[in-house]
């Protein structure tokens, strides 16, 4: 029997106008967990969508057992054992949980092949049992937490007996507890037989399961070792590319009076006494895991959502922010989570999104000045050094970190102090990401206040003034940046109280 | 995770409560009635209502079925009038012909009709509301072209035909028994076979249904061309019940299988829907038709009442909805 | 004016800045739907003129009485189906404008309040839709106005039974029977509503911000658009233009029933989209409908011209919603998606 269950050789995925896999080699032993790592955007999802069929490469070979073989479809790679856990549920949230279990291979039974709910209510439960999961099998899917439908993903691929499960960014979203119990099950797996493939950008989640690790950068194929064998510098330069310290272009600033403070803000259900303040030409990160609430925060200050306590202050004055309206009239920005859903409209020109963002600055009484909004928006796409051939291209031909920029862009229309980036380089490929590091710097040095929200820590660590970490929807810590590591960070964001 | 058991059951308990309440509302409503008029509860006025509601009740099934699927069909009006009058025009010209055979040519109009709009919702991708809009004024004009604008009256009709709404098996009468029919073999197929089961698949979540290899495409159509069988049958059955086929036949009548559904629980976003709940939507709007007029309330505030009706329901329906909602966040540790 | 960041220009980015002088691309601007529309109209026209030696000159504009009703309800109407909403309520709206005027009239009020009462009920309904809509996020507009659509035919039936009530003054039909000079007075109020709403979409803070939501509402209310008092504002709009379209549609028939306007939303619904505006939001123009307006009418005319039956009307314009809708899906844009959810 061969070593390897699965291998992929010189694999190349082209994209119109983009390789989004480069050469990439990989093996996976039989019984193993490896795990396969890179920043966002570094093709990792594009590789596994390889494997399953979901894309078919341009070239390289796929041996399964030793065996060439091409996926045409999914089909074609569940047939052959192999099944995948997205990061995004694939979930049917108004079925019973045993109904996704066995959608596709259902138990049925007689001519009329009649479904027998009985029997797979019983298998599925006793799946969800075998893994330790209190879930009941007949709930719908839709009443679950994330994490118990990551159980239930785990169990319809027991129930497949597939032979390679992949796990793409299984944590993501899981509380540290959660994150530890999927280890377990993860671990089950693996005694039931199955080889598998961990996706992750964590570096928690490679040490405590993977016997090895693959890792991408920029859509190619940096290498494999051995996870006892890597330390996590070697695995941060793999991972980046370059040391961090060349990314961040940290300017000495001198910090003024308090722009924004809040004071025991809450919401219901969201988060609880968060208190901290922003100060002028300050940059504060706010960090944790994700789902820690740091988004909701942000979204609360910028009047997006009500809190249900606390109070907000800018420049020393209480405001009542009910709408974002209010929060740009106070000289408050966000830079929203997901650009393409939340800050951009994709079919509109760069211009036309620049000018979205404070339309009564293009006022002239009722009517809408389209020339000085294209004249503001070439000015500022200039500054921004948006890549595109003019403004009138539209947002959904750019680039993530181009995009970015342009809704970096659009924020600058309005007359700000203060503004809120949540991960603003999440799918930004590594140049653009500098290029919004020195923008933040530069903001920072006009005197604006900045809010980071990241989870990306070598980004806290480098841009931030001070950092401010969540757990759970409170506060754990505060570092100064001169204090901080990531170990400290780390251990306040999982563990703290 | 432990706490998860807790607001799963309270979750149980909260659908089943749903129909619960419609159910004594229904009972209420028919409590209330039989108080004003003692006439109400008598076996040939219960009858009398099983009969006239039977014909919605097989509509409002194969609503429930397009509705899962996320979709909506503003034609199956026409679609009744158009296969009405098809078959109501065949039985003029061969008087012979038996009662089955009407019914089938019925329901193969109606599979035509359902057939294009499933095919311009899922191939033509365009949204339900507009593809179906714009076949029921095709299908309309259809039905008065061929009839050349007149009515088929109950003359015309042969006795063997205006049979099918009058005779029956003891007390029960073939309307009820083909409604009853239809309702079983739907709900066994919506429950218990896996072509039914992928209705709600690719009404839940239609990208993760493609991934798995369900063809949503095929479903889709299945879905609208069941609906546009069950019309068809539906729309014989209408004639024969009234005698009489008319360009007009049924105008308006898909508000009031849609209503039956939003009642029943079906929800407009796809996805749920049970034979259950509907069963109970179909009954109230059942009760109200045949008992207002018993209370003296004038026809003419039909309309209206069924509107607040139906308003007042999905008004409910989200407050509900939202304050479980609110509870779970207060429940939420932080 | 406010203050602008002054950030440091970077380099080596070229922003092509000729763009900025001209806009006007001939390529582009010869490929649009509107000059489809525009052929096909007179297509129509010439064909109307050849099978009648009546339709020449004055007559032309004079056959728009009979459509221009509608053509109110379309103005609005754009709107809404910009947000990527739809309104199928508007023609039991009308009807129950239409009839509350009527009994207020023969109840003794004078006939010019009675008309402003017309359009303050249209108002009523059309705020009633979008205060629903706007509270209701979870339902699609589609089953709020369902259920409005059913309750104001309803309270028109209570009203009215099915009786007919008229008997208007004699000045009341100078409404949609009237002429300023050779303009029939229906089509001049027409054209300066089209002046109005297509300003008013195209040229205005307002506008934009209509197209803004219709692509994407997140990003509009991100944005610091008043999404929800722009879907009401919108909404009522529509109603006005409902009770607008009754007062027009009165005065033509000289007296109104319960039943009137009954499956006017399909023709308006119908006019629009054929005007090249996706129902999926965000996407059309006021031109496309304006013409699809008069196309659609006077397609109307010219079937009644040779004795082409109501029905087969129908059948046309259903094929007509159809078709266009169609054609926009795979001629000229990328197929639409499904709804979204």
């Amino acid at each position: 029997m061969d070593e390897y269950i699965l291998e992929l050789n010189h694999i190349t995925k082209i994209f119109p106008g983009v390789k989004a896999l480069q050469d990439v080699n990989f093996q996976l032993k039989r019984g193993e967990i490896h795990a396969l790592m890179g920043e966002n955007g570094a093709g990792k999802s594009t590789f596994i969508k390889v494997i399953t069929g979901v894309h078919q490469p341009e070239e390289g070979t796929m041996k399964l057992d030793g065996q060439p073989v091409q996926f045409k479809s999914t089909r074609d790679s569940q047939e052959a054992g192999i099944v995948c856990i997205y990061q995004h549920s694939t979930a049917y949230p108004d079925l019973s949980v045993t109904e996704n279990i066995f959608l596709g291979h259902e138990i049925t039974k007689g001519k009329m092949k009649a479904l027998q709910w009985k029997e797979m209510h019983a298998k599925a439960q006793e799946l969800l049992d075998r893994l330790g999961a209190d879930i009941d099998s007949r709930a719908s899917m839709g009443t679950l937490s994330v994490a118990q439908q990551q159980l239930v993903e785990i169990a319809k691929a027991l129930s497949s007996q597939a032979r390679i499960i992949i796990m793409d960014e299984p944590t993501a979203a899981l509380t540290k507890r959660e994150s530890e119990e999927l280890y377990e099950y993860t671990e089950k797996l693996r005694e039931g037989g199955a080889s598998i493939i961990f996706i992750s950008h964590r570096f928690e989640d490679m040490y405590r399961l993977a016997d090895r690790v693959t890792v991408l950068r920029d859509a190619q194929y940096i290498g494999t070792w051995d996870v006892d064998a890597i330390s996590n510098e070697d695995m941060i330069i793999a991972m980046v590319g370059r040391e961090i310290k060349q990314l961040f272009p940290k300017r000495k600033i001198e910090i003024g009076e308090e722009i924004l403070k809040v004071e025991k803000l809450g919401r219901t259900g969201y988060f609880k006494d968060i208190s901290f303040d922003v100060k002028k030409g300050e940059i504060v990160a706010l960090t944790g895991l994700v789902g820690a609430g740091r988004s909701e925060v942000a979204e609360t200050i910028f009047g997006i959502a009500q809190p249900s306590e606390g109070t907000i202050y800018v420049d020393g004055k209480e405001v009542k922010v009910k709408s974002p309206t209010d929060a740009t009239c106070a000289g408050l920005g966000l830079l929203p989570e997901d650009r393409q859903k939340q800050a951009l409209i994709l079919d509109w020109e760069i211009s036309k999104n620049i000018g979205l963002g404070n339309m009564d600055r293009f006022r002239d009484g009722p009517w809408y000045n389209k020339t000085k909004e294209s004249k503001t928006a070439q000015e500022l796409a200039e500054k921004m050094a948006v890549k595109a051939s003019s403004i009138y291209d539209k947002a959904s031909s750019l680039s993530g970190g181009n995009q970015q920029k342009v809704v970096v862009a659009k924020a600058l229309t309005s007359n700000l102090k203060l503004i809120i980036m949540d991960e603003p380089t999440k799918g930004v490929d590594v140049g653009a990401k500098a290029a919004i590091y020195e923008i933040m710097g530069e903001l920072a040095e006009q005197g604006y206040g900045i809010l980071l929200i990241s989870s990306e820590m070598p980004e806290v660590l480098g841009m931030a003034d001070r950092i401010i970490v969540m757990k759970s929807g409170r506060i754990t810590a505060e570092f100064k940046s001169e204090e901080a590591n990531q170990e400290k960070i780390l251990e306040a964001a999982m563990l703290g109280e | 995770m432990k706490s998860s058991v807790n607001i799963l059951e309270k979750n149980k308990t909260k659908k089943i409560f749903r129909e619960l309440g419609l159910l004594i509302f229904l009972i209420v409503l028919c409590v209330v009635f039989q108080a004003i008029n003692p006439t109400f509860f008598t076996w040939e006025n219960l009858a009398d209502m099983l009969r006239n509601t039977s014909i919605l009740a097989i509509l409002a099934v194969g609503m429930m079925m397009v509705m899962i699927t996320g979709g909506i069909d503003l034609s199956v009006g026409a679609i009744v009038a158009l296969a009405g009058m098809v078959s109501a025009l065949t039985v003029q010209y061969v008087p012979q012909l038996p009662a089955v055979v009407a019914i089938l040519i019925g329901m193969g109009v109606g599979i035509g009709c359902g057939a294009v709009n499933g095919v311009l919702v899922a191939k033509g991708r365009i949204i339900p509301i507009i593809a179906t809009l714009g076949m029921m004024n095709v299908f309309r004009g259809l039905t008065y072209l061929i009839s050349g604008s007149k009515w088929v009256s109950a003359h015309q009709m042969s006795d063997g035909f205006k049979s099918i709404a009058t005779s029956g098996i003891g007390p029960l009468n073939t309307l009820i028994i083909i409604a009853v029919v239809v309702v079983l073999i739907f709900y066994y197929f919506l429950n218990y076979n896996r072509t039914g089961r992928y209705i709600y698949a690719v009404g839940s979540n239609p990208e993760s249904a493609v991934i798995t290899g369900i063809k949503k495409d095929r479903i889709l159509i299945m879905s609208y061309t069941l609906l546009g069988l069950l019309t068809g049958l539906a729309g014989v059955l209408w004639v024969a019940k009234f005698a009489s086929a008319q360009g007009d036949t049924a105008t308006g009548y898909e508000m009031n299988v849609i209503a039956a559904c939003v009642l029943g629980g079906v929800s407009v976003s796809g996805g749920t829907g049970k034979v259950g709940g509907l069963l109970l939507g179909v009954l109230l709007l059942g009760v109200l038709q045949n008992a207002l007029p018993l209370i003296n309330v004038s026809t003419f505030w039909e309309d209206f009442i069924q509107g607040i009706i139906i308003l007042v329901a999905i008004l409910l329906n989200i407050s509900v909805k939202r304050r479980a909602d609110k509870n779970a966040l207060k429940r939420r540790e932080i | 004016m406010s203050k602008m960041a002054t950030l440091n220009k970077r380099t080596n980015v070229e922003l092509d800045r000729s763009v900025l002088e001209h806009k006007l691309d001939p390529k582009k601007f010869f490929l649009q739907w509107e000059w489809l529309l525009v052929i096909i109209l007179v297509v129509i026209l010439i064909i109307n003129g050849s099978i009648s030696d009546y339709f020449r000159g004055t007559q032309v504009l004079d056959a728009t009485m009979n459509f221009m009703d509608k053509g109110f309800m379309v103005l609005a109407m754009v709107f809404v189906i910009l947000l990527g909403e739809i309104d199928i309520s508007v023609g039991s709206t009308a009807a129950l404008c239409s009839v509350i005027m009527a009994i207020a009239y023969n109840a003794g009020m004078p006939m010019e309040l009675s008309m402003v009462l017309c359009l303050a009920v249209g108002l009523g309904c059309g705020y009633i839709n979008g205060i629903l809509i706007a509270k209701c996020k979870e339902l699609p507009s589609m089953i709020i106005t369902l259920a409005t659509m059913t309750i104001y035919r309803g309270i028109a039936y209570i009203i009215l039974e099915d009786q007919a009530s008229g008997g208007f003054p004699e000045w009341f039909q100078y409404l949609s029977w009237g002429y300023v000079g050779p303009i029939p007075f229906s089509l001049l109020m027409f054209i300066i509503l089209a002046v109005v709403f297509g300003l008013l979409l195209h040229k205005s803070v307002f506008g934009r911000q209509v197209y803004a939501m219709g692509n994407n509402e997140t990003t509009s209310r991100y944005s610091g658009i008043k999404v929800n008092r722009n879907k009401i504002i919108i909404f009522t709009l529509m109603g006005l233009m409902a009770g607008a379209c009754a007062l027009f549609l009165t005065s033509r028939m000289a007296s109104t029933r319960p039943n009137v306007a009954q499956g006017y939303e399909l023709d308006v619904i119908a006019m629009v989209v054929l005007g090249g505006v996706s129902t999926a939001g965000g996407k059309g123009n006021m031109l496309g409908a304006i013409l699809a307006v008069f196309i659609v009418g006077y397609l109307r005319y010219g079937l009644g011209l040779i004795n082409i039956s109501a029905q087969v009307m129908m059948i046309i314009i259903g094929l007509l919603l159809i078709g266009s809708v169609l054609a926009s899906n795979f001629l000229l844009n990328k197929p639409k998606a499904l709804p979204k959810k």
